[in-house]
Order: structure tokens, then C-alpha cells, then sequence
């Protein structure tokens, strides 16, 4: 176990807490760098899927781990993120600007739904995100002179200074670019951790009349919240649309909300970390699945089989490992730190009864 | 000099009283503490202070400002911080993070600044840990600083909760039983914090207790409620000799 | 006439929508968790009895089918709740909704396994054809989806009115703390209310199927369902009901009348009006938290 001696308020303040986590980050993303030349293309697009699904992770968790509401409606954001990017693309815009802008646009969106939705509360607001995202569905048919219907659209190719970038013919250009995306996004959403909005989305999570009596505006807060989370998930949207060259109106159904969802709890609830763990497993589950049913002599696909297991591995987290694939490495690390000291029940959920949420 | 008023203050759910036709000033650099039966409305008192009700007659200024014009998040603005009855602490964050949330209402960056994480939120970062830790060393807080809320024992909530509100460097600070659940040392504890908190910060102090030996050892002055109205005012030797209060408490007996 | 026609085949599908929504209902008043799987719970239940009533499968009389249903997908309900909601209780929403989602996942990965992912009809003697007078075309099907949910909702009325359980499943929804002091059971009764839960979700599969086909994927309806149980305000019974009947009524008459696409809009947008603008539901009244 290591000890830190805090010298300076920066201490707290800074990234890593110290040269060894720091050395360890930057091992990490030196792998990331070099891993284009140690793994063929079918992975390397399997990992930028990782990255893709992360930003959108990481949007979902803003929102849902950080500030306390639970989103089904996140598929919707992912839409017009896409949407929007590949519009501003078509009207002449580089790619560079209308990437984020799209990102932007989609978060003022979702920042002016929040305005009604934000007196909802946990039930309240899933199914009013939930209905939010299944108009999606239906307003990009309605809206076919511009989103192209049931039809579909096609990608513009995407060129940033200069390059193409193209997942067949230039596979690690995209790869980079879903990284440097996934990089700037996690830098911001720790910025705002250590910064006294993210500690303004916590107050709020954790109890909104306490918060309000030491000056955090819940509406306020909220909005933001839902904005800049709104605005993440566009931008992995926008990053999905283009990656999968076409999409319609299936491409983001509400079902990718709820994967969404059943992804950050996944990975860990209220983590960076839990993002990215989640990510993985979603991305990688198809092809585990796939292998396994190959594996058993089965020809055929098996329908449902994916969602089947998904949900399975999702109740089996819930009932045994609320915190996550995260919370359990915790658990793992703090035991072997502490080795043998550390107690069984050093974790122990504490169970509130009656907790409610109801208003009587 | 006079710093919360309240005039003539009136608040109804429904068809019952809660608060009835109540008047007292809080003058600035003293302790009061507001005491009566279960049920007196004193935290109801609180509440109106807070904005979280709003009266249906009467008036509320705190400093020459009517209170009555501002939403729940902004009374903190003007120097207002409370704990509750019930510990609303953010269970989830740390201590630390706890008191910083108590920092909100002197955060001057701008959310983009926070987000590119420019020097001027570092500067301001470094000025609000500052101040939290003097609360926290002012409070002995140091050997809980990076736990979590939830799985702390309910005495340290409770001073963590005092300190949140110390935290935001307020001009009045209202305690909602202060003492409530904890130990004789505790109490004893609580009651030197409140005399520091007094003299050493120059804190005004209204709070709600049910302990009348905390309350006659710190307290200037004392308001006894019944049934939302004011029933005696004074030192908390008048108050606890008046009686009404004492009718109010125990009962005369003939007329219950 | 055609006013007619599409009321009364709106009725019928809102009378479906309704009874998923009284379960959600009843789940969430009882035990403040949200089943998302209910509309999967009236798959099932559609699927068990198709399978024990078609002939392809065991062929049983509809009427001896009928009770065995009940207990199977009420013993089912209880066993959810005991084996895994249960373990939940108390934590928070996100918890438990995701927990629902994934469970309807697994339903509806099971009921393709077994009864496979075709549509398929169930033999129910409510399918009754149409009844032609003149130009007005009735579904006799819809004319008793009508009559039978407006008997269960009689049948349940009664229930808690009159009988302990029912009893202290009202005092159990209302204060569970207090109930509990009272001697009311109040773990049993939640698993009660979770197996009453099962029982209607199985009247309203064999509702369902009794107008057209189930397959695996019917259980989406339960989305219309909640924007039922939403509209109507979520902590009322009888507001389930009526929420149900306005988004089925909604429907017809949005696909007749408006441009397309709007009929599949129609609940939607109005679920997103009530909760801007009455956000407890038409029918329900609200009262403020203390602190």
C-alpha cells in the first residue's frame, strides 16, 4: 500500500496522485499508440469500436453516474450527433469543424430537453428519455428530405489536414482519430470532476435539498449535465455513423440506449473507468458469443442469443457486483494491497431501507 | 444590531397552522437557539429561512434584504448556511469533497474555464481547499478527510455536516439539532465548537435544540415555540422558568 | 360508424395496454420498483398458455388451461421477486430498472427458444370473427377484450376492497414502515403483489393473443403500456386503466386522420405533454416531500 504524503493543495487537485499512477497512464497510453502494429486490421477495427462505444460511454456516465439520472433515451443524442455532422459536412463544412460542432449543436439540444425533463424524476425522466428516444426512430423517417428516411445516408469521406481517412484503406488514421476523440473527452469530464461543477453534478446526485441549501441551482446543474453529456454521446454518435459508412433510422434505436446503460453499470457506475471496462465487454461480447456457438457445432445464428446473455450478465452484475467490473478490480487491488490484512466486509453495500423517492 | 428578521411570519398546509403569526430578530454575533415540543414547527422556521416554504403572510430580511425574493439556491448568496435534522450530507463523495461542496457559492470560474482546466480554476481551486482545511483542522476532521460519507459513524456526519456549512464561510449559520444522537463527549465537543465558532469566527448562530443544557451554556437568548407560535422569549434561564413553557412541556395538569 | 369501429378496436388494444399498465402499477406502488419486463410477462404469459391450449403443443382444454396459467405465471412472479428483486430492494433506481430491462432480455430470448420466433395464434375461445351490421364491422374478439378486463377490473376492485390481503396490500403501498409495525408481512405481500402482477399480465397475453398472433417480440407493447401508466398518473390503479384506453383510442384514430407516421408518434408525444404539463399523470394527486 502506498502512502501519500500531501505536501500541497495541488495534491489533490492534479490527475495522478502520483509519478508511479502517472508512469502507469502513460504505459497505458503508449500501448494504445503502438497498438496498431500489434494487432491486424480486423482488431484494430474491433478497437476503435472499443473507443467509439466508450465516448458514448463516457457521455451516459456523466449524466447517469455522476449526476444521478438514469437516461434511455441517449441513442436519440447519439442520432443527432450524427446527424448533424454529416449534414454540416454535406454543406461544405472540413470535417475538423463540423465534427465538434455537431457535438455542440447536440448538446444545446439535449440541454434544452432537459429544461422540461428536469422536473422529472428517476422513473419519471427514464421513461420520459425512453419516449424520446423511440420519436427518433420515427421523426428520422418523418424527416426523410433531410436525413435521408429509411434509406439511409451515406458517409462523406472525412479528410483532416489533408488525409483521408478511411477504416479500409487507412484503418490506424481512424483508429487515431477515435483515440484522440476518446482522450480530449476524458480529459474534459476529469476537469470537471476536480472542478466544482462536477462537484455541483455529485451534490445533486446525492441530495438535491442539501445541495440547493448550500447554493448548487438543481435546474441549472441539471441542464448542464444533461447537456454535456448529451453532447459527448453525440460526438461517439457522430464517430459510430461515420464508422458504419451507412445508417438509418435503425442504426440508433432505443435499444442502443439501453445497451448504453446496461454498459456503464457494466463497467462500474460513477467511474472513468467504468466506461471504457464496459466498452469492452460490449464490443467483444458478439464475437465471445459467435466463437462460443461455433465452438458447440451450431451453424445457425441463434436470434436473441446476444441480448439473451447481455441481460444475463447484467443481473448476475446488479445482484453480485453493483459497483462493476471496476469496483471488483478495486476490490481485487485493495485486497492484494493490503494482503492479509484486508476484511471481508471492508466493502460491504450498505443497505437503506425505504430510501424512497416517492413524494409522500 | 439586528441581522434575520422575521415579521408577523405566517405558513399554512392545508387547513393546519404551521408557523402562526411569528416575529423575532436574531441580532448579529449572538447564539439563539429556537426550542419547544415536537411538532412546534422549528424546523419549520428553518425551512422558511431556507426558502424551501414559503410564508403565506409576513416578512423574512436577513441584513436589510428580503429573503422572500429569493429561490432556495440563492439564500446561501447572502451568508446563509444550515445543517439538517436528518443529516443530508452527499453520501457518495468524500469528506473532503463534501466541505468543498460548501465552497459553490464563492466559485468565480466559468464552466468552460473548468473545463480546460485554465490556471485561474487552479488559483481558485488552491483558495477553496485552503479554506476547507482550516475547517477541517478546526474541526479535528483530518483523520476522515478522504473517506466516503456513507460508512461514517453518525457523530462525525454530523460535525462533517457542521463543517460543510462552516465551509461556505457564512454570516449566519443555522443548526438543526446540533447535539441530537450524539454522546455526552460529543455534546461536549459540539458546544466548544459553537462558543469558537462564535467568538473566533464572529459566526451569528441560530440553531434548534432539544438539549436545554447545551442550549443554557451556549445560548444568548432562547425563543420557546408551541404550535407554531411564540410562546417565551429570553435567556435561557427566563425562558426555561417561564409558565407557559413549562405548561407547554409538562402540563398543568387541570387543563390537559 | 367508422367513429364506432375504431373506438371500439381502441378500446380493445387500450384495454390490453391498460392491464400492462395496472401491472406496472401495482408493482410500483407496492415495492417502488419499476418492471420494465412487464409487457415481457404478457408475452409469457400468452406463450405458456398457447402452449399448454394449442394443439401442436399439449392440447389442453382452454378452461383447464386457464388456472393452470394463473399459478404458473403467479408462482413465477413470487419466485422473482424472492429470488432476485428482492436482493435489490433499497438501491437505487437505476439498479432496478436496468435489472427489469435485462430480465425482459432473457424472457424474450427464452420464449424464442422455446416456442420460436414465427408468429403464432393461440387457440382461445374468444376468437370469435366479426359481426357484420351493415356497414359496421365489429371484432367480437375486441367486444370481449372489453367485457373481460372491465370484469377483472371489478374482480380487483373487489380484491382490495374487500379481502385482508388486498388490505394490506393498499396499507403496504402506502406506508411500508407503518405496515410493517402493524404486523402486515410486508416482504410476503410485496411477493404477493408480484405474483397478482403475473396473474394480470397473463390475462392480458391471452387478450393479446386472442386478436392476432404473439411472437417473442410482443412484449414491446409494454413500452405503450408505460407511456399508459405515465399518462395516467403511475401511482394510480384506476388512472392505469384510463391511460391505457386513451393511448389505445389514441392510436386508430391518429392513423385515420393524421398524415402518416403520426399514429406511431401519437402516445409518445402525448406521454412527453403529460409529463411537461401535469407530470404526475392525469389522474393523480401529488403531495410534497418533507425534509
Amino acid at each position: 500500500m502506498r502512502i501519500h504524503f500531501k505536501t500541497s493543495y495541488d495534491h489533490d487537485i492534479r490527475l495522478f496522485q502520483d509519478g508511479w499512477q502517472a508512469f502507469l497512464y502513460a504505459a497505458l497510453l503508449a500501448l494504445m499508440i503502438a497498438l496498431p502494429w500489434l494487432i491486424d486490421d480486423f482488431f484494430l477495427g474491433e478497437a476503435t469500436n472499443v473507443l467509439i462505444w466508450s465516448t458514448c460511454g463516457l457521455g451516459l456516465m456523466l449524466l447517469t453516474g455522476q449526476t444521478g439520472q438514469a437516461s434511455l433515451g441517449h441513442s436519440a443524442f447519439m442520432a443527432m450527433g450524427c446527424y448533424a455532422c454529416v449534414l454540416l459536412m454535406e454543406a461544405g463544412l472540413p470535417f475538423i469543424l463540423a465534427f465538434p460542432l455537431g457535438g455542440i449543436i447536440t448538446g444545446l439540444i439535449g440541454a434544452l430537453i432537459a429544461i422540461p425533463a428536469l422536473k422529472l424524476h428517476g422513473v419519471y425522466l427514464a421513461i420520459a428519455t425512453l419516449a424520446l428516444a423511440i420519436l427518433t426512430d420515427d421523426l428520422i423517417v418523418m424527416l426523410e428530405p433531410w436525413t435521408g428516411g429509411v434509406a439511409g445516408k451515406f458517409a462523406p469521406p472525412i479528410y483532416v489536414f489533408g488525409i483521408e481517412i478511411n477504416r479500409w484503406s487507412n484503418p490506424t488514421a481512424w483508429y487515431y482519430m477515435a483515440l484522440v476523440v476518446v482522450l480530449v473527452v476524458t480529459l474534459f469530464y476529469r476537469n470537471l470532476l476536480r472542478a466544482p461543477m462536477g462537484r455541483a453534478f455529485a451534490a445533486v446526485r446525492d441530495s438535491e435539498i442539501s445541495a440547493q441549501a448550500m447554493g448548487v441551482n438543481i435546474a441549472r446543474t441539471k441542464t448542464i449535465a444533461f447537456g454535456i453529456s448529451a453532447g459527448i454521446t453525440g460526438l461517439g454518435g457522430a464517430l459510430m455513423g461515420l464508422f458504419a459508412e451507412v445508417f438509418n433510422n435503425e442504426t440508433f434505436t432505443f435499444i442502443l440506449s439501453i445497451q448504453l446503460l446496461m454498459m456503464i453499470v457494466v463497467g462500474g457506475l460513477g467511474f472513468i473507468h467504468g466506461a471504457f471496462l464496459g466498452a469492452i465487454v460490449i464490443a467483444f461480447l458478439p464475437q465471445v458469443l459467435s466463437i462460443a456457438t461455433d465452438s458447440l457445432g451450431s451453424t445457425v445464428a441463434i436470434p436473441g442469443l446476444e441480448t439473451g446473455v447481455f441481460g444475463l450478465i447484467m443481473i448476475l452484475f446488479i445482484l453480485f457486483e453493483p459497483m462493476g467490473l471496476y469496483g471488483r478490480w478495486l476490490k481485487i487491488r485493495t485486497f492484494l494491497e493490503l494482503f492479509p490484512f484486508a476484511r471481508k466486509d471492508m466493502f460491504r453495500r450498505q443497505k437503506s431501507y425505504l430510501k424512497t423517492e416517492r413524494l409522500r | 444590531m439586528s441581522l434575520l428578521t422575521l415579521d408577523n411570519v405566517t405558513l399554512k398546509f392545508g387547513g393546519l397552522t404551521a408557523v402562526n403569526k411569528l416575529s423575532m430578530t436574531v441580532n448579529e454575533g449572538e447564539v439563539f437557539a429556537l426550542v419547544g415540543p415536537n411538532g412546534a414547527g422549528k424546523s419549520t422556521v428553518f425551512n422558511l429561512i431556507s426558502r424551501f416554504y414559503t410564508p403565506v403572510e409576513g416578512k423574512i430580511t436577513f441584513d436589510g434584504k428580503d429573503l422572500l425574493k429569493l429561490a432556495p439556491d440563492e439564500v446561501p448568496s447572502l451568508g446563509i448556511a444550515r445543517t439538517f435534522q436528518n443529516i443530508e450530507l452527499f453520501d457518495q463523495a468524500t469528506v473532503l469533497d463534501n466541505l468543498l461542496v460548501g465552497r459553490h457559492r464563492h466559485r468565480k470560474t466559468t464552466l468552460v474555464e473548468q473545463m480546460l482546466h485554465l490556471p485561474s480554476v487552479r488559483r481558485e481551486e488552491r483558495e477553496h481547499r485552503e479554506a476547507v482545511e482550516e475547517v477541517i483542522d478546526f474541526l479535528d476532521l483530518q483523520p476522515y478527510r478522504n473517506k466516503r460519507i456513507a460508512g461514517l459513524p453518525y457523530g462525525v456526519r454530523k460535525v462533517v455536516e457542521m463543517g460543510r456549512a462552516l465551509a461556505s464561510k457564512p454570516r449566519l449559520l443555522l443548526l438543526d439539532e446540533p447535539a441530537s444522537g450524539l454522546s455526552v463527549e460529543e455534546t461536549q465537543n459540539m458546544r466548544w465548537w459553537i462558543d469558537d465558532i462564535r467568538r473566533q469566527m464572529g459566526i451569528t448562530v441560530l440553531m434548534v435544540e432539544h438539549d436545554m443544557g447545551l442550549v443554557s451554556k451556549v445560548c444568548d437568548r432562547v425563543l420557546a415555540l408551541a404550535d407554531g407560535a411564540k410562546l417565551a422569549e429570553g435567556t435561557p434561564q427566563e425562558v426555561q422558568n417561564h409558565p407557559a413553557v413549562i405548561e407547554a412541556y409538562l402540563g398543568t395538569g387541570d387543563a390537559a | 360508424m367508422e367513429v364506432l369501429q375504431l373506438l371500439i378496436s381502441g378500446m380493445a388494444n387500450g384495454c390490453v395496454y391498460g392491464l400492462v399498465a395496472l401491472g406496472f402499477v401495482l408493482i410500483y406502488k407496492a415495492t417502488e420498483a419499476v418492471n420494465f419486463a412487464q409487457g415481457d410477462f404478457m408475452m409469457l404469459g400468452a406463450f405458456v398458455t398457447l402452449g399448454l391450449v394449442n394443439p401442436e403443443f399439449m392440447g389442453l382444454n382452454f378452461w383447464v388451461a386457464l388456472p393452470i396459467v394463473f399459478v404458473i405465471m403467479g408462482i413465477f412472479g413470487y419466485l422473482l421477486d424472492l429470488f432476485v428483486l428482492r436482493a435489490v430492494f433499497g438501491q437505487n433506481q437505476v439498479a432496478i430498472i436496468i435489472l427489469t430491462i435485462a430480465l425482459g432480455f432473457i424472457l424474450r430470448f427464452v420464449a424464442g427458444l422455446i416456442w420460436g420466433h414465427e408468429p403464432l395464434s393461440l387457440h382461445s375461445p374468444l376468437a370469435l370473427g366479426d359481426l357484420r351490421m351493415g356497414e359496421l364491422v365489429l371484432g367480437m374478439a375486441d367486444v370481449a377484450i372489453i367485457i373481460v378486463t372491465f370484469l377483472l377490473t371489478l374482480l380487483l376492485w373487489q380484491f382490495f376492497q374487500r379481502t385482508k390481503v388486498g388490505l394490506a396490500m393498499q396499507a403496504a403501498s402506502q406506508n411500508q414502515m407503518a405496515a410493517y409495525y402493524m404486523g402486515i408481512p410486508v416482504k410476503r405481500i410485496q411477493g404477493l403483489v408480484w405474483a397478482l402482477a403475473g396473474i394480470v399480465a397473463a390475462v392480458a397475453g391471452i387478450l393479446y393473443a386472442s386478436k392476432g398472433a404473439i411472437d417473442p417480440n410482443a412484449g414491446f407493447i409494454g413500452i405503450k403500456a408505460f407511456a399508459a401508466a405515465v399518462i395516467g398518473g403511475f401511482g394510480s390503479l384506476p388512472g392505469a386503466l384510463m391511460g391505457g384506453l386513451i393511448v389505445g383510442i389514441i392510436e386508430p384514430f391518429a392513423a385515420r386522420y393524421l398524415p402518416a407516421g403520426w399514429s406511431q408518434i401519437a402516445p409518445y408525444a402525448l406521454l412527453i405533454g403529460v409529463l411537461l404539463f401535469r407530470p404526475h399523470g392525469l389522474f393523480a394527486q401529488v403531495r410534497v416531500k418533507k425534509v
